[in-house]
């Protein structure tokens, strides 16, 4: 007999509460949308953020936040297909795929040092590497034409499907979130990563190197960033500068209401999942609905994406009203 | 009585207070000084000098930003965030550009619609900071979409238009001092200065420092927070009606607002500001602003490609984020480096 069932939290739950809710909108709204293919399609779109959304969520369980998601986006899509244009064809291809996400990696050292050393805030100093990958990325476009055409090995990864049915970029992520799970729950460096996010005066006291796993964390959210924009590149076939940037506000509010606390030390990877597919539903339903054509109707014009952006502040402020208050002072 | 000694004592006092002044405002004058330096180094390598022309173009594009942070540094003094500065400037640039129109009455009632659409913008941000006790993170970040969505009904094309006669005066400058830094002058003395020496304004800081402590000495907390987020709305829409009166026109676009936003909490640490609460000030951010907006002009008097601009302002805020960490030198106890 299991010692202990898993417990699922009141965020996880409500979570997943209002996924059906939304897919039982969706299917009043327009019948016949509830079907495998819609949530296969779903799923796929979802993995794109929920690649990304891995490695910001371990630094946001550190009591840190890592603003540099959008360039090292770019810079993982970018690099990749860039890499033939550095180093040749014949090794350029087989390089790709490491070569975008090691430059995420690269992107996430200098955050974690620059965090974990120099003690800057780092809502501060992600932001200003966010402004050094932007700019290294905009010179490196305006130096010389780059090679912005993804490799057929991008392209299989993002738009293949190695399981019937089922395709990669989803595998991808089953994969990433396996593994993520298993260091949050199952290792001393997941344990590290929670105990950091309460408080790190103890952690440090405890004899741990908690410097060494704040930079850990950096790394892995460069890694999953620069991993997610290798996955859009192959998906679009192409990489441009400001990919990353509708990316950003999405992974933060995904996360967030996955029941993770944005000061740290606490927060499942299963409310990430839901948190994730969640906001992917969100914008999909929005465009089933079409609420834009009843204002037409009645003589208001406007465009899709102001609802688009109401309902999601909306849904943020009510869930988060829901389970993610603070405590009173006192 | 004794006025001489009186005199003498209270001569001690100032002495003393000067010293903390110093204290508190290095910050700020460090801002104050990189931004001179900079700025003499740009008039010099300008070919015209500075004329007032080019002094008021610098002003009226670091007043933008200025004021937009001297809103962001309001909830971080209460050791707050407002991700939705940015969103609010440019709801209100896009309620100028519809409203701020026709004879002068109608312009004057505008301007006051545009200010209270900030206003009640930023009070909303309290209301759900204080109230609903969300994260200030999530909540601004709820509210910046909610508050671009209204911007997009405004003005889903850019355009619009702007009381002309309103417009040359907020942008001329009147005998070499532009009319932007005036407003700068007139925000800070009218309201920054007040506000700080305010009940409220003191209990911000104090609830920044330490919020238990604030709470047990009696400050009133929540209404520091909603002074703050409020009144950071009406700083944001203040921008915003510059920024209609520089363009002559509205926009609602995503990319504009979160570069306002995120610049903003830049200028804000440039500028000496804490970003875990308690410690700063607008003046410091204003000087902030405009040493993010000179480091863009410098690039371009030296000739340096404008593709690079990113790249040096990211290299910039990481060398005065770095700089700070010199007080690392200074601490005896490792333990203080954690928290």
């Amino acid at each position: 007999m299991p010692r202990s069932l898993p417990k699922i939290d009141v965020a996880t739950l409500t979570a997943f509460g209002c996924i059906v809710v939304l897919l039982l909108v969706g299917t009043v709204a327009k019948p016949g949308l509830l079907s495998v293919g819609y949530i296969v399609q779903q799923l796929l779109v979802a993995s794109f953020l929920g690649t990304i959304a891995t490695g910001e969520m371990i630094v946001i369980l550190m009591g840190q936040i890592d603003l540099s998601i959008p360039w090292t986006i770019g810079m993982g899509g970018m690099m990749a297909t860039g890499a033939t244009g550095i180093f040749g064809h014949a090794l350029g291809v087989a390089l790709a795929i490491p070569f975008g996400v090691a430059c995420g990696v690269v992107v996430g050292l200098v955050n974690g040092l620059g965090v974990a050393w120099l003690r800057a805030p780092s809502m501060i100093f992600t932001l200003g590497m966010n402004a050094v990958a932007q700019g290294l990325m905009v010179w490196h476009t305006g130096g010389f034409a780059p090679q912005d055409r993804a490799t057929g090995l991008m392209i299989a990864l993002a738009g293949g499907q190695l399981i019937p049915g089922v395709p990669n970029p989803l595998l991808v992520w089953i994969a990433l979130g396996a593994a993520t799970v298993y260091l949050l729950t199952r290792t001393r460096l997941g344990r590290y990563i929670y105990a950091i996010g309460n408080r790190e005066r103890a952690v440090f006291l405890s004899g741990v190197d908690s410097r060494r796993v704040v930079l850990i964390g950096f790394m892995l959210s460069g890694a999953c960033a620069a991993a997610g924009g290798v996955l859009l590149a192959g998906w679009a076939n192409r990489s441009y500068q400001a990919m990353g940037d509708p990316y950003l506000l999405p992974v933060i509010a995904a996360i967030v209401l996955g029941g993770t606390n944005v000061l740290g030390g606490r927060g499942t990877y299963l409310g990430t999942i839901a948190g994730v597919i969640l906001i992917t539903l969100l914008q999909s339903i929005l465009s089933v609905l079409q609420p834009q054509d009843y204002f037409a109707r009645i003589g208001i014009n406007l465009p899709a994406d102001v609802f688009r952006q109401v309902v999601f502040g909306l849904v943020i402020i009510v869930m988060m009203m829901l389970y993610g208050r603070e405590k009173r002072t006192r | 009585m004794n006025t001489t000694h009186d005199r003498a004592a209270r001569a001690g006092r100032r002495s003393g207070n000067w010293r903390y002044w110093f204290a508190a405002q290095r910050g700020v004058l460090i801002a104050a000084a990189i931004f001179i330096v900079m700025f003499a180094v740009y008039g010099a390598a300008q070919p015209m000098g500075l004329s007032v022309d080019v002094v008021n173009t610098a002003a009226n594009k670091g007043a933008l930003l200025a004021l937009v942070a001297m809103a962001q540094t309001l909830p971080v003094l209460t050791g707050g965030l407002d991700l939705s500065v940015g969103m609010i400037f440019m709801l209100a640039n896009c309620l100028a550009s519809t409203i701020v129109t026709g004879n002068a009455g109608m312009t004057a009632l505008g301007i006051v619609g545009v200010l209270a659409a900030g206003l009640a913008c930023g009070l909303v941000n309290g209301l759900i900071v204080v109230y609903g006790r969300l994260q200030p993170l999530i909540a601004t970040l709820a509210t910046s979409a909610i508050y671009f969505g209204i911007a997009l009904a405004l003005r889903p094309q850019p355009g619009g238009d702007i009381n002309g006669d309103f417009a040359d005066g907020m942008t001329r400058s009147t005998l070499g001092v532009p009319s932007s830094v005036l407003l700068i002058v007139a925000a800070l003395v009218f309201v920054w200065i007040p506000y700080r020496n305010s009940t409220l304004g003191r209990a911000a800081y104090a609830v920044g420092s330490s919020e238990p402590a604030a709470y047990m000495s009696g400050v009133p907390i929540a209404r520091a927070k909603l002074c703050a987020y409020t009144l950071a709305g009406l700083f944001a829409a203040l921008g915003g009606l510059l920024l209609t009166c520089i363009t002559f026109s509205g926009e609602a676009r995503a990319a504009l607002g979160g570069e306002y936003t995120l610049n903003s909490i830049a200028a804000l640490v440039i500028g000496g500001t804490s970003l875990f609460g308690g410690v700063g000030g607008a003046v410091g951010s204003v000087f902030g602003a405009f040493v993010m907006r000179t480091v863009g002009d410098l690039l371009i008097v030296f000739n340096i490609n404008p593709v690079l601009q990113p790249l040096f302002v990211g290299v910039v805020l990481l060398f005065a984020v770095s700089l700070g960490s010199l007080r690392l030198l200074r601490v005896r106890n490792k333990l203080d480096l954690y928290r």
